[in-house]
């Protein structure tokens, strides 16, 4: 483990007259989930070691509306959209980056309409690009070398935006194998979580859609399954769990596994 | 002209006037829905309908289904020749194109065997394999019936149009009177040829055979015609425009509300006075929040309703449906269109006007609606490019917003949102917390 991270703001960035090249939109799962805390401190790390010079809104960062919006609550969603609409063109924001496809999905298709022009990328599209930069390098896969590893596809940033090769470009550097689950890109399964059924229970059935997804994984007898989503994460990482495989399966997000391996 | 040609030419008729009064009915039905901002794209529609891209996702189904597409398209060329000779009694009116013609008939035949084979397999999956995704608690009595009676009438109509030219071709052989003048091989039927020896070569019994093919065959070509109104069937013709008008862009962007932009806009205006907006038109009925009913959606989601062909490929990947839950993309296609016919017969009835006390909501509940996790699959296998994800976010809107019905746990993470600007109670001062936490 290197340095402390460096984790300047907007508000300071525009103190010292200074302006970021790329916004961290660290999103409330990123910035309150302890699991997906890990998530954004990874993110940050590499940030970091490729000198990419970013700011995070901090505390005037606030939810995209996301979950209020897939739960029918326009009103909700347009009040916090319009709200950090003002607070990023405040800042004069260009480019945002975020480790949740939600958060990626909102900002880039739904605030357009309502004034809010980025260019938004996916933390998987940003890191892609940083590899064929040159800035970021792997060496012999490290933890990973060998290993099978599984990468579910978020609704999100597969189907939803037809994001499906960066973070497949990126699992390859690991010099590990990576085995895809029977349906997968464009089929793949949802987790379970989307359309604001995080924040609610299932309505009856006979499966839990993380369980259904968790089974497809093991199939492929993974020692990772890698996600590229906070919800993603914890509903595989409840999965992994309930079939008593903690110790043997770990789910990560390919920024952790990408910082583990760089020795970040 | 005899009296077999004025018998056709009033069938024709009669189809044709009957066919275009159940299209207009389908017209008035999908004009019950309100605007759609989409664009036309013919590209879209060339690749999707015209090129049957979405429909090789499921390999088997695909290739067969792209067998009777073709088929029923190219043969359909033949149908010209086939009322020409109708009408004007005239035998084979296209023979005199000879080698073309020939070929033609040969291509025809060996797709009218392909089809055949097909829908024999389409007829043992449905009742012999019992493919999960053909079953389900919406595929009730009719829907079921229906794919038989399609796939049925198929295989008759494709048997009859190869009987009617190996009875035609025996004939010509034999130079019977009126068949003599058209000069072509029995070599020349790449199929038929095979049945003229199980015909009889009596030749007033094969006359009477080829005549009875070939108005079993047309008969069938415009009673099917009229039956596609009353069936899944329909996608065969709505395919096309409701390809031409997908909605283009990213999946994942669900449709700006602009009646709550205005207000939203107001109410973080710090100029604006609340009580000087007058009403554009002090009379209009103010907009409703989302759909309660048919109306309420765009006529795109009801054309959605009327394209849908029942194949079951977006339940099939449903994750809530293939856990367990109640919703089924695909029923809610179905309820929007039984809605759309029920509403659009009481309002033909009654008068534009008329209300009938019931709305979509009778058809789909709640529990449905909640079940979706907006994964966009069901989207994403739409062979015509429905989205059943659509509509049931309108649901959940007139839910909401019209009617406060939330389930209780995502009240709890409204309020949040709204008072702590996160879906979890958190404060927002400890947002950037996690950067000095170990």
């Amino acid at each position: 483990m290197s340095n402390a991270l460096v984790v300047p703001t907007m508000a300071e960035m525009m103190a010292k007259g200074e302006t970021p090249e790329i916004l961290f939109w660290v999103g409330c799962a990123g910035s309150f989930d302890d699991r997906a805390k890990k998530i954004t401190k990874a993110v940050v790390k590499i940030l970091n070691h490729c000198n990419v010079k970013f700011a995070v809104l901090g505390t005037e960062e606030s939810c995209t509306g996301d979950p209020a919006k897939r739960a029918g609550n326009e009103f909700t969603f347009q009040m916090q959209a319009m709200m950090n609409i003002q607070v990023l063109d405040g800042y004069e924001v260009k480019k945002i980056v975020t480790a949740c496809p939600h958060c990626f999905n909102t900002l880039k298709n739904e605030y357009p309409e309502l004034g809010g022009n980025y260019e938004v990328v996916h933390h998987t599209q940003l890191i892609e690009s940083l590899f064929k930069e040159g800035k970021l390098a792997v060496k012999g896969g490290g933890d990973f070398k060998g290993k099978k590893i599984t990468f579910h596809d978020p609704c999100y940033l597969g189907r939803a935006n037809d994001v499906y090769e960066a973070p497949r470009e990126i699992l390859a550097k690991l010099d590990s194998e990576l085995v895809e689950m029977k349906r997968c890109r464009s089929k793949g399964l949802c987790c379970g979580a989307g359309g604001a059924q995080m924040f609610k229970e299932a309505e009856k059935g006979n499966k839990e859609i993380n369980i259904e997804r968790t089974e497809e994984a093991l199939e492929t007898k993974p020692n990772f399954i890698a996600t590229g989503c906070p919800f993603c994460n914890t509903m595989m990482t409840d999965g992994i769990k309930n079939f008593e495989k903690e110790n043997e399966i770990k789910v990560l997000d390919i920024a952790e596994m990408i910082a583990t391996a760089a020795d970040l | 002209m005899g009296i077999a040609n004025i018998i056709f030419i009033v069938l024709l008729l009669a189809a044709i006037v009957l066919f275009t009064k159940n299209i207009l009915k389908i017209k008035y039905n999908i004009s019950l829905g309100g605007a759609y901002k989409g664009k036309g794209d013919f590209g879209t529609m060339a690749r999707v309908a015209l090129g049957q891209s979405k429909m090789t996702r499921r390999p088997i189904a695909g290739f067969l289904h792209i067998l009777v597409y073709a088929g029923f398209v190219i043969i359909n060329i033949e149908m010209l020749e086939i009322v020409i000779d109708g009408i004007t009694g005239s035998h084979r009116v296209f023979s005199s194109l000879e080698g073309f013609y020939k070929f033609c008939i040969g291509a025809f035949e060996v797709l009218a065997l392909l089809v055949l084979l097909a829908c024999a397999i389409f007829i043992i999956r449905r009742a012999v394999l019992h493919i999960k995704r053909f079953g389900g608690p919406e595929m009730k009595k009719w829907p079921t019936q229906d794919a038989m009676i399609i796939l049925i009438t198929e295989i008759v109509l494709m048997t009859a149009f190869l009987m009617m030219n190996a009875a035609d071709s025996k004939l010509m052989i034999m130079g019977a009177e009126h068949y003599k003048d058209v000069a072509m091989a029995k070599s020349d039927f790449w199929i038929s040829q095979f049945l003229v020896d199980v015909l009889p070569s009596n030749e007033s019994t094969l006359m009477g055979i080829e005549r009875g093919m070939w108005w079993i065959h047309i008969i069938g070509v415009l009673a099917f015609l009229n039956y596609l109104p009353y069936s899944k069937h329909f996608h065969i013709i709505l395919a096309f425009p409701n390809t031409y008008f997908t909605r283009q862009g990213a999946k994942g962007k669900f449709s700006n509300m602009e009646s709550v932009t205005n207000e939203v806009k107001l109410m973080m205006d710090p100029n604006a006075d609340p009580f000087a907006a007058p009403a554009a038109d002090p009379d209009a009925v103010p907009q409703r929040f989302g759909a309660k009913d048919v109306t309420d959606l765009s006529w795109k989601n009801i054309m959605d309703a009327y394209t849908c062909t029942e194949c079951g490929r977006c339940t099939d990947s449903c994750p809530a449906n293939i856990t367990g839950k109640k919703l089924s993309p695909r029923k809610i296609m179905m309820d929007i269109r039984d809605r759309a016919e029920e509403l659009g017969a009481a309002k033909r009835k009654n008068g534009k006007d008329f209300e009938d006390g019931k709305s979509l909501l009778d058809y789909i509940s709640e529990e449905e609606i909640w079940a979706c996790t907006s994964c966009n699959a069901c989207v994403q296998e739409c062979p015509v490019n429905n989205s059943p994800l659509e509509p049931i976010i309108e649901l959940r809107r007139y839910l909401v917003m019209e009617e406060s019905k939330v389930p209780t746990e995502l009240t709890g993470m409204l309020t949040n949102i709204e008072n702590n600007q996160a879906p979890w109670q958190f404060s927002p001062a400890d947002r950037l917390n996690w950067k000095d936490e170990a």
